[in-house]
């Protein structure tokens, strides 16, 4: 199948290594990937502050970079959600009924990475290895909007070497919501703390999830602690192999890949 | 009577929200600071957290043993969405059934105007104490205060209101209004201000109700007038029904000559059929009970039973204009039920009194603004991370995340001077828009890694907004090169 | 204007001229309960489900109802308690009726509290949730009756008996004033810790007569 791969911008500007790892893990399992290069953002963002009007020219922006694509993929059970739950929406409100159209009809071909590999691929045992223990946080967007239930645990059982710890409390939202992180920085810290506290309760070395924005946000109080446990996203987990074992840390810096040549900004 | 002019409340269609300078449906405080406050009281996070665990968990369980408790739901907001959609008639009806039977209607187009209209019906009785069962409406209007005013006694006789109320505290929920303070605080209201308690009165919680009941027996076998609210009125014959636990509803409900029941126009339901739906859908979404210890419901006054004079005052206070709002009027949905609190981490961190209004948690992040105008209540939209649990626990499938979702853009759109908010994100918008502008912002973020001098994460100390996410997290330093570059290049060199 | 047509009024201004369609209220949950109407499986949920509220149910032939409401006010009150502290509905059949017990009136309701216990029927039982429902008849009593000793027994028969909510609904008389009572008066508002009893009986005692 060819495989339209949408990063997000979150993913694409500050762990590009997620969406390294969903390419290699779909390209493994034979399939063709293609990155439209004019995509940029789902919109959420400029929704979910307020900015419904603003976000329509994004939505625009994303219709068009993904026009014809026979599926997309996306490592973000909270942007895939948007492009169910809002991107319509946000057209119809403004009066722009093709778009809306359009929006509904691509949302229809958009899957969360872990939705597209059990039920469009079928497949859980996707012939990773890494040799870590890890807990699965479950981000709410997925939990809840997109309903992927127990399938990254089914993915994570599978794959070998892989130790999985239950985490405690795991459907309480970790405080990250967006723009809720900074304007209620408080109640956001404090969801946070509890958090981190059931992860390290787990003795994990790594917390896992299918949302980068709120593995950043749990790394990000990890690493404040030193804490020693990680995150590491679910695409990066499923696309490591006896060959590749090294997972990419979303709060270190995205060194770029051994076969990248260093860029210099 | 006439009461200062407060200032002139915003409107809504035309539609006048809750005025301003009456009730208590607005804080002092914007929720970020008020719940700064609360975060720091280490014993109400504890208290708070044992509360709403416990709640949970009951409540978990006894809808886990209802198998059609989805068509239940669905049932549940399809006849909310009905009711509404011809809300006039099912209160004319309601109130020509009412009328019928005994009872006496009055209209209320706002909190002034219902503390009025009761304070008038409790002098003309000629008493000056009244007894109150535990309403969501009457605290909304702050009618004990306007009673107090004209020197009516006011005795509220939910345990949890009393408790509140002797200790000069406010509500912070919806169901357990004392849900913030432990056993041995009560013990000291108690201790403190129940005339005649007895001083070896010790904190475990039976003993405290006993207090308690020991302490309103005498106002209620004395009580000349009761207020309440009420959960449902039904249309069709007139019935109204009081959802209760402990038997102070019965009290009021029975024992005195004159009863006044205030209502939010919104709890009206078309037949009695349809309490078959919300009499489950409520109490195992509320108490985490098959059923509540006392439901009583009355129509008109019965000749030898109860009250013989009965008065229904219907309060609108700013529902209207929730009926206007097409994506917001869902809110009237709501059956008080308390659920969305208690599944809620934002409340369950930052309390109840940290969103300023009787109404608090998920619901009251939506119903609050909507009723006063939602920029009298600018903050509480943004009072959530948008995590959705309390959908998924309403009874009546109130889409509350979508709901603060459209009175953020509501209130970024009621903005008549460009915030530095509303400049960068139209920008960003611009630059997300055009994938030429796009590429050149991302690189342009790359100058983050100067910041880092080599670093894996950017210094904690950066100017606002960052130094919202970098007071409590690391930020890691953006890479050299974004994914969407890399793969472009490398599959051009590549062919 | 009249604060009636005002707000009549702001509601056809909010609804607008052309009001969305109203949505059709699917009744497709449970209509009944799963067993038989007066069966044993029906008995038995009524009889847990009012015992998990802690309240206190004896089971008794029809023939026994007499005996078993003295047997019920010897475990409420205790043995030895005077028939004069016991004040019934005035249409509870006199078989019921302990012996020289005081029936009801049309004294002022506050004169109730001076009783120890009451002894009522009921209009209808509702099995799934425990639920009693008095409906101010003859034999059910004013709401005074059931509210303000702090003992009551209800007696239930077999007939009243119902699965789950919508059947009690449908049995019941929305125009009498209604008393759906699910155990004792209790409440939670202390840390959420369950106290049973506070204005309404602390006990209550179920007689089921099958």
């Amino acid at each position: 199948m060819k495989v339209a791969l949408f990063a997000t911008c979150l993913v694409d500007t500050m762990t590009p290594s997620v969406a390294h790892a969903t390419a290699s893990l779909l390209q493994r399992l034979g399939h063709e990937v293609v990155v439209p290069p004019t995509q940029a953002c789902c919109g959420q963002m400029h929704v979910n502050t307020g900015y419904r009007r603003e976000a329509v020219s994004i939505v625009a922006n994303h219709v068009r970079a993904f026009a014809g694509a026979e599926a997309i993929v996306s490592p973000s059970g909270s942007c895939v959600a948007s492009i169910h739950h809002q991107q319509a929406d946000v057209a119809r409100r403004a009066g722009d009924e093709t778009l809306a159209r359009d929006a509904e009809e691509l949302a229809g071909r958009t899957h969360e990475l872990s939705q597209f590999l059990v039920d469009v691929l079928g497949v859980t045992d996707v012939g990773a290895y890494y040799p870590h223990r890890v807990t699965y946080h479950p981000t709410c967007h997925s939990l809840r909007l997109l309903k992927v239930g127990d399938r990254p645990l089914r993915l994570l059982r599978e794959v070998r070497g892989l130790e999985l710890a239950e985490l405690p409390g795991a459907e309480q939202c970790c405080g990250f919501g967006g723009t809720f992180a900074v304007k209620n920085a408080d109640t956001s810290t404090a969801m946070l703390t509890d958090k981190m506290a059931n992860v390290l309760s787990t003795h994990a070395e790594i917390c896992t999830a299918g949302d980068a924005s709120c593995l950043m946000h749990i790394g990000g109080g990890l690493s404040r602690l030193r804490a020693g446990t990680r995150t590491v996203h679910l695409a990066e987990i499923l696309a490591s192999t006896e060959e590749a074992v090294t997972p990419h840390q979303s709060t270190k810096p995205a060194v770029s890949r051994p076969t990248t040549p260093a860029v210099t900004a | 009577m006439t009461a200062t002019v407060p200032p002139k409340a915003p409107t809504f269609l035309g539609l006048p929200t809750a005025p301003r300078g009456v009730g208590h449906l607005r804080g002092d405080q914007s929720f970020p600071d008020a719940a700064r406050t609360a975060l720091r009281d280490g014993q109400l996070r504890a208290n708070l957290g044992h509360a709403t665990t416990t709640i949970r968990n009951k409540r978990a369980k006894v809808v886990g043993e209802v198998a059609d408790w989805e068509q239940l739901r669905a049932a549940g907001k399809a006849l909310k969405a009905a009711t509404m959609a011809h809300l006039d008639e099912h209160l004319e009806e309601l109130e020509r059934q009412v009328t019928a039977r005994g009872g006496t209607v009055h209209w209320a187009r706002d909190a002034n105007e219902a503390n009025e209209i009761v304070t008038r019906l409790v002098q003309a009785t000629g008493t000056g104490e009244v007894v109150k069962v535990k309403s969501m409406a009457t605290q909304e209007i702050a009618l004990n205060e306007a009673l107090e005013a004209v020197g009516i006694e006011v005795f509220e006789t939910d345990l949890a209101e009393l408790i509140v109320q002797l200790g000069e505290d406010k509500p912070s929920h919806i169901l357990v209004p004392a849900i913030h303070k432990n056993r041995a605080e009560i013990r000291e209201i108690f201790a403190r201000t129940i005339p005649g308690v007895d001083p070896g009165l010790t904190d475990e919680p039976r003993q405290l109700a006993m207090a308690a009941r020991k302490h309103l027996r005498e106002r209620f076998l004395r009580a000349r007038v009761a207020i309440s609210g009420a959960n449902f009125g039904v249309a069709e014959t007139g019935t109204l029904t009081v959802v209760e636990s402990e038997g102070n509803g019965r009290m009021c409900l029975t024992l005195p000559e004159t009863l006044i029941t205030v209502m939010g126009i919104e709890k009206v339901v078309p037949t009695w059929r349809d309490l078959e739906v919300f009499l489950q859908l409520l109490p195992r979404s509320s108490t985490g009970e098959r059923m509540n210890p006392y439901t009583s419901t009355w129509a008109g006054v019965t000749p030898g039973d109860g009250p013989q004079e009965f008065h229904l005052v219907l309060l609108d206070n700013g529902r209207t204009a929730v009926l206007a709002d097409e994506v917001g009027r869902e809110a009237l949905h709501c059956i008080r039920c308390s659920a969305c609190l208690n599944v809620c981490p934002v409340y369950e961190r930052a309390g109840g009194h940290a969103y300023g209004s009787v109404y608090p948690g998920p619901i009251g992040a939506i119903l609050s603004p909507l009723l006063t105008g939602v920029e009298d209540n600018a903050s509480l939209p943004y009072a959530s991370s948008l995590c959705g649990a309390c959908y998924e626990v309403c009874p009546v499938a109130i889409d509350i995340p979508s709901i603060l979702v459209h009175l953020r853009a509501e209130h970024v759109e009621a903005q008549e001077k460009t915030t530095a908010e509303a400049v960068a994100f139209r920008a960003l918008a611009k630059v997300m828009s055009n994938p030429r502008l796009w590429h050149l912002a991302q690189r342009a973020s790359r100058l983050g890694r100067l910041l880092s001098r080599g670093r894996p994460t950017l210094p904690n100390a950066l100017p606002p907004p960052i130094s919202g996410w970098t007071r409590s997290r690391d930020l890691p330093t953006p890479p050299t090169s974004t994914f969407v570059e890399q793969w472009t290049r490398e599959h051009r060199s590549a062919k | 204007m009249s604060a009636r047509e005002e707000v009549l009024g702001r509601i056809r201004t909010a609804l607008g001229a052309t009001r969305a369609a109203v949505p059709d209220v699917v009744r497709d949950y449970r209509q009944a309960g799963e067993h038989p109407a007066t069966g044993p499986e029906l008995l038995d949920l009524l009889v847990d489900r009012v015992e998990d509220y802690r309240a206190t149910v004896l089971r008794c032939a029809p023939a026994e109802v007499g005996a078993t409401v003295r047997a019920a006010l010897d475990q409420g009150l205790g043995a030895g308690w005077a028939a004069a502290d016991v004040v019934v509905a005035p249409g509870l059949p006199a078989d019921w009726r302990p012996e020289g017990c005081d029936v009801d009136d049309d004294r002022p309701p506050v004169q109730l509290a001076d009783r120890s216990a009451s002894v009522t029927a009921v209009a209808v039982a509702i099995a799934e949730t425990g639920t009693l429902v008095l409906d101010g008849s003859p034999d059910c009593g004013r709401r005074a009756l059931s509210l303000l000793p702090d003992c009551l027994v209800c007696v239930v028969t077999a007939d009243q008996v119902v699965g789950g909510v919508p059947e009690g609904i449908g049995r019941l008389d929305p125009l009498r004033p209604l008393t759906m009572v699910s155990g004792p008066s209790a409440t939670s508002d202390i840390e959420l810790q369950r106290v049973e009893g506070v204005h309404g009986p602390r006990t209550l005692l179920v007689v089921l007569a099958a």
